[in-house]
């Protein structure tokens, strides 16, 4: 029997999904789900983008308006669903992959103009649905397939990223901090501009094999034992955080939401009339 | 006052006239040369009638927002040209495939890669066709006048709406930075397309069930309780993604056949001096305008010569150009490229007459004396 919330916010008959036995992609996409039902947003009004990759397919499962685009591309078409009809709750969800590297430039833009868009990427490291690839958030060392004799790339640290880029909402948590998961989403979801969530999330098929991390509990072991709240963070060093996922929220501010501000320019010339 | 309004102004400003009185209300683009104006033109305009301009960080950008915007319930417009073009073709397809309504203007400019950016050419009939990967249903139209431009914009807004696809508007600098006398008509007066909204609960709605006797599945905007789900991966009525093959053929022989078995009222065009000549040119876009003139001067010589303008250049007008190449000896192909369209032509007029080609790729255009010569050449 599924639960109350599955049953409710969920299509039922496409289930189940088609991640892999142990990836926690559908922890994450629960957890946006009870974000959603704690606010009380009806669901009509909650239009759900992703791109291409594992964790877009996450569109297909939801029951709310959904839209599953192009590699990349998920964030300006949600800027066109925005502009369009600023009273949908436009929400995002987003890989690695997808939104880091080749939709890099439509997340820092969409930062920049801080338009009212919540993102979600689930982030597990690797190119899952192409079979394990490195991805931008690849650690420095790691294997893929396309790094057979390690990865001498170095990642994006993606909260300092869109930080930087002009986000009101930037925060980081794991697919093992559930509770957290959601509050975050709750408080993007509240935010009137562009908020940035990225979960860790992971990949026992890929990136875990490859980087010999054991199975799906070993892994989310792992993240348990490796997050330190952003506020620990704040009194270690550098030294000591490497490696390590620092969680919490980053960054909470308020600045003027871009379809808000083109609205203005709209009702000026009403006025005129 | 009838309505109607006497101006001069340049294709480029037509074109968002033209989109403006068809009902476009969300415009997104970069911006590239020569198509800048329609982006300026829309950026002063659409504010002022409660309508959105945005500019995006590039071209992809703004080809994935025309299409979200279109799905909250906007008819939208990007506007571009040849390496803008190239960018924008992913999501072109997956328009085509989503079957949401939207129209790409391409101003074209000489290439390839950054090419000629101020010169007129015509290089893109091909990248406008096949552009985009897969098997897939396009329309694109051409215009050849500041005036022609309004008409067809409003009319790739009603093709866009009625056939829910793609709609390429493909200008050439020439007409583009063209500035004409034109009369506006009063808007009233125009024949204006929306897609047609599903008259069933969201209970019963399929997003892409086509209903007995109509063309293409019913649309509703996102937002309206109709909970529904768009992908470009191949998908069923339902909308959701299957990888049978029966429903993989079904779906691209349906978008395909939208288009193909409705060329009748898809294909536009012109004929001037036809009835008696022996030879005619086939010229669109501002190269027909030369033609024409060339053919005034020919036929003043006692040269029996016409000249054939496809406006629809896409679907290709095999009906129509097979009937003219029964009736005449020569058909020379006038374009500012080296035969794209002559290639189409010759497919289907092979068999009665003989093809000609008068093309130039210089950046400049061709002129009436040249098109001549080619006329008295093949005479």
């Amino acid at each position: 029997m599924p639960s109350k919330l599955v049953e409710n916010y969920f299509r039922l008959n496409k289930l189940p999904h088609i991640w892999c036995p142990g990836c926690s992609h559908g922890i994450v996409m629960r957890a946006i789900v009870k974000a959603i039902d704690n606010l009380n947003i009806d669901k009509d009004n909650v239009c759900i983008v992703s791109g291409i990759g594992c964790s877009s397919r996450a569109t297909g499962y939801m029951d709310f308006n959904t839209l599953h685009t192009t590699h990349g591309r998920a964030l300006s078409f949600a800027t066109g669903i925005k502009m369009a009809n600023p009273k949908l709750e436009v929400i995002v969800i987003t890989g690695d992959g997808d939104c880091a590297a080749i939709g890099g430039n439509h997340l820092i833009h969409s930062a920049r103009r801080n338009i009212g868009i919540t993102t979600i990427v689930f982030n597990n490291n690797i190119y899952g649905m192409t079979g394990g690839q490195y991805s931008p958030t690849t650690p420095r060392g790691a294997l893929g397939t396309t790094v057979p004799y390690g990865n001498i790339d170095s990642n994006f640290d993606l909260c300092q990223l869109v930080k930087a880029a002009g986000a009101t909402y930037v925060a980081r948590s794991t697919a093992y901090h559930t509770n957290m998961i959601i509050s975050q989403v709750e408080e993007g979801i509240k935010n009137k501009g562009f908020s940035f969530i990225e979960v860790a999330s992971i990949c026992p098929t890929y990136f875990g094999r490859k980087n010999k991390m054991g199975n799906a509990v070993n892994m989310m072991n792992y993240l348990k034992e490796n997050s330190i709240n952003i506020k620990a963070a704040e009194k270690m060093t550098e030294e000591q955080i490497k490696g390590k996922f620092v969680i919490g929220e980053f960054h909470k501010t308020s600045r003027a939401e871009y379809t808000e501000e083109y609205q203005k320019i709209i009702d000026s010339f009403q006025k005129e009339r | 006052m009838d309505g109607k309004r006497i101006k001069l102004m340049q294709g480029n400003e037509a074109c968002v006239e033209g989109a403006i009185a068809a009902g476009m209300r969300f415009f997104a683009g970069y911006p590239i040369t020569p198509s800048t104006e329609i982006a300026e033109i829309s950026a002063e305009k659409l504010p002022k009638i409660g309508g959105k301009f945005i500019q995006m960080e590039d071209e992809i950008a703004s080809m994935g927002a025309v299409i979200g915007a279109s799905l909250a319930g906007l008819k939208s417009m990007t506007a571009t040209s040849g390496p803008g073009f190239s960018l924008k073709q992913e999501n072109i397809g997956y328009a085509a495939i989503t079957e949401i309504p939207c129209v790409i203007v391409n101003v074209q400019r000489g290439g390839p890669s950054t090419g000629l950016p101020t010169a007129p050419a015509q290089g893109d009939v091909m990248q406008a066709r096949w552009g985009t990967h897969g098997d897939h249903p396009i329309i694109a139209v051409t215009p050849s006048s500041v005036r022609e431009t309004f008409d067809l914009t409003i009319k790739a807004f009603n093709f866009a709406e009625k056939y829910r696809t793609p709609v390429i508007l493909l200008m050439d600098e020439v007409i583009g930075h063209l500035r004409e006398k034109i009369e506006i008509p009063n808007i009233e007066n125009i024949e204006i397309i929306d897609r047609l909204r599903p008259d069933k609960s969201p209970q019963e709605y399929k997003p892409y069930e086509v209903l007995e006797g109509e063309i293409v599945p019913r649309m509703v905007p996102y937002g309206e309780g109709y909970r529904f789900h768009v992908t470009g991966l191949i998908h069923d009525e339902t909308g959701f993604p299957s990888t049978k093959p029966d429903v993989a053929e079904k779906l691209i022989k349906r978008l395909v056949d939208k288009i193909e078995l409705n060329k009748d009222d898809i294909s536009l065009y012109e004929e001037y001096m036809i009835e008696d000549a022996e030879t005619f040119v086939i010229a669109y876009g501002s190269t027909a305008r030369s033609v024409k003139y060339a053919v005034k001067l020919a036929r003043e010589e006692g040269i029996k010569v016409g000249l054939f303008r496809p406006i629809t250049i896409w679907p290709f007008l095999d009906k129509q150009i097979y009937e003219l190449s029964k009736k005449v000896k020569k058909i020379i192909v006038a374009e500012m490229n080296l035969g794209q369209y002559a290639i189409e032509v010759e497919r289907v007029a092979h068999k009665y007459t003989e093809v000609y080609r008068c093309n130039k790729v210089n950046g400049e255009l061709i002129s009436p004396d040249e098109i001549l010569a080619k006329i008295k050449e093949v005479y």
